[in-house]
């Protein structure tokens, strides 16, 4: 069972911790993420700017910078934890089963380097070929990420193609080595809607041939039109966790809540929008007891004292919250919650 | 009918791309701001959108073409002659961590625009009238000495917003105000615009590339394809029933935010927007069109009318 439960799962994260040294102690950026990527779906990753949906990335990439570094948890890789691997052993991994592309792909490219020649690249570093094999596997490749006449665009340099068109090369360098996981990080954020619609149906595709994918955004839209499960984070906690009809339809954490409003309000005509009143905290200085409770409407004396733990309300949906259902708050007695609901 | 406050007329702006190739940014485009109205920009980036502000602005000069404020032309006048209708057009940028100095106070940012024109005799007078725009903006007092660095980005708009308030202003022209901001912000700052121009009477040009946020600002909206516009309207009207085939395909690019909506959208306008250097003959959006006829490819459709909508389309007779 358990066995089975490891091989659907190509990525699993538990209970992975990062920070940053800071004059006093520490500051957590990642506060027990535990999440998982099963194979042939998109998992998503979304939330707002600095709640460490890109530091979660980069942290099965090992890319973090230093002075930040992980400090707890387990990242499991088909199986094999990667924080316990040597260096060497981490680093073969990485553009071999597991691949990543980041939002800007201008600045992912190298500028004086051939774009079909850097695809080659990743080839002839992680497999023994020779170059003609390499670049036979890259013009196979380019023409699966939908690059129009690939042997010309073999041998364009990066300023010579348009955004869409230097994100899919990026794709096609993640996907040469036919990796098990891609990690795309915001990878139509700095496209056209357009072009943006063209390259989430091209994710759609490389998931349906095998591949996990871990999907990060802060596009609600974009989540909504290709994920099989979401996890939406907070001030470096997930704070829920379900499939993404669940999610849609049913959210449960007055962030979610709070987030889809904001987003539907902006379609359905409505002369005033809802809003999160208040804006991120600081890392640094998180509020006692839940980080969401500044700013979340339905809080209470409860929330401001105790820190939520992840549970479970129904299979496959959990959420970090206190709150038990709606119209009820944290912590108060059944009669003041009545009462509330009376006025 | 209300007034119109500003005219363009046969805008056209090309920028030297070297080896004589021009740019071609802004081609022969026309549009009407009214008096305490909201008109959208939308397109995709490098359609020409933030161009065709910057000339409105009086930030760059146009090759051609003609603005009007109030029926008086002002296109090439000075920058001193045209001090007193700068006044009156103020704009807000996209990037709030770029458009205030990170070296001026809060107090001395908001007051530079009231010190520019003098309103004031006295400094008391002068930072009366700046915690008057710092309340209508929601910025508290006790913000009045800080500076930039210390301010979240939706938060640093609002000093902006604040800024270009100062001198009272009829139009506001607002360059994408919120693509750099997060959803939950976003909303705030949209509905702080919303209500100023009501409480206000103040016109706004908004560009911006994300519908839905033009279309819940907007009375009108244009839609401009490659220098060029190719669909104007009463917001509501080019939403619900786009005539141009662009217009048409944006819309439905749009992701929605409901996963039981995936809609199947149509396999159309496939690619993406050539390059200003040198535009497709004929209809700008011909290559990517999927009812595109031969016509289309020969002789460039005018912007034709038709009732309260102006529509650049061979398919609209």
């Amino acid at each position: 069972m358990k066995e089975a439960l490891i091989q659907k799962e190509v990525l699993i994260l538990d209970g992975l911790c990062a920070g940053f040294p800071a004059r006093r102690g520490e500051v957590r950026v990642l506060d027990h993420v535990s999440l998982s990527v099963p194979k042939g779906k998109i998992t998503g990753l979304v939330g707002e700017s600095g709640c460490g949906k890109s530091m979660t990335a980069r942290a099965v990439m090992n890319l973090i910078r230093h002075p930040g570094r992980v400090t707890g948890g387990r990242i499991l890789l088909e199986g094999r934890d990667l924080l316990s691997m040597r260096k060497k052993e981490r680093r073969m991994l990485q553009g071999r089963e597991m691949a990543m592309i980041f939002q800007d792909p201008m600045s992912s490219l190298n500028p004086v380097m051939k774009v079909g020649k850097q695809v080659d690249e990743a080839v002839l570093v992680h497999e023994h070929v020779t170059h003609a094999e390499a670049k036979r596997r890259t013009l196979e490749m380019l023409e699966a990420a939908g690059v129009p006449d690939p042997e010309r665009r073999y041998h364009s340099y990066p300023h010579q193609l348009s955004g869409g068109l230097r994100q899919r090369i990026m794709i096609a360098m993640a996907m040469v080595c036919r990796p098990k996981l891609l990690i795309a990080d915001e990878p139509t954020t700095a496209l056209d809607v357009t072009v943006e619609a063209q390259i989430l149906d091209l994710m759609k595709e490389m998931s349906a041939k095998g591949t996990a994918v871990l999907l990060i955004s802060h596009n609600l839209g974009a989540i909504a039109r290709v994920c099989d499960d979401v996890s939406v984070m907070y001030a470096g906690k997930i704070v829920e966790q379900a499939d993404i009809c669940t999610l849609f339809d049913r959210p449960r954490h007055p962030y979610t809540r709070g987030l889809l409003s904001a987003v539907s309000s902006l379609r359905d005509g409505s002369e005033v929008l809802s809003v999160i009143p208040g804006h991120v905290p600081n890392l640094a200085r998180l509020p006692a007891g839940c980080s969401f409770s500044p700013r979340c409407s339905c809080r209470g004396k409860e929330c401001m004292e105790k820190t939520p733990e992840m549970r479970e309300i129904s299979p496959g949906h959990r959420i970090r919250c206190l709150w038990e259902e709606p119209g009820k708050k944290p912590g108060e007695k059944e009669l003041e919650t009545e009462g509330l609901a009376a006025e | 009918m209300s007034e119109v406050l500003m005219e363009a007329r046969n805008l056209v702006k090309d920028f030297p791309a070297g080896r004589h190739r021009a740019v071609h940014a802004v081609s022969d485009v026309s549009l009407e701001l009214q008096e305490g109205k909201t008109l959208g920009l939308v397109g995709e980036s490098g359609c020409g959108k933030s161009t065709l502000g910057r000339m409105l602005m009086h930030l760059i000069p146009p090759d051609s073409g003609e603005i009007l404020i109030r029926g008086t032309p002002v296109t090439w006048l000075s920058d001193a002659d045209f001090m007193k209708y700068r006044r009156m057009l103020q704009m807000v940028f996209q990037d709030p961590y770029a458009s205030l100095n990170p070296r001026m106070s809060v107090r001395s940012l908001i007051a530079e625009p009231l010190e520019t024109y003098r309103l004031h005799e006295s400094r008391q007078e002068t930072t009366r009238h700046v915690l008057e725009l710092m309340s209508t903006v929601g910025l508290p007092e006790e913000f009045l000495h800080r500076y930039p660095h210390q301010f979240s980005g939706g938060q640093r708009q609002r000093i902006a917003i604040a800024r270009a308030l100062a001198p009272d202003p009829d139009l506001i022209i607002c360059d994408e105000p919120v693509s750099a901001l997060d959803v939950s912000v976003q909303n705030q700052i949209l509905n702080l615009l919303k209500s100023l121009q009501q409480s206000r009477g103040l016109a706004f040009l908004f560009i911006s590339h994300d519908l839905s946020v033009v279309r819940f600002i907007s009375d009108r909206t244009a839609v401009m394809y490659l220098g060029k516009i190719c669909e104007t309207g009463p917001t509501e009207d080019v939403f619900r029933e786009p005539l141009h085939p662009y217009t048409r395909f944006l819309t439905a690019s749009v992701p929605m935010p409901d996963p039981h909506r995936r809609q199947e959208r149509p396999k159309m306008a496939a690619g993406e927007m050539p390059s200003p250097i040198s535009p497709p003959a004929g209809c700008r959006f011909h290559p990517r069109c999927p009812y595109a006829m031969p016509e289309c490819s020969r002789t460039e459709p005018k912007l034709r009318r038709c009732g309260e909508r102006q529509v650049a389309c061979h398919l609209e007779k």
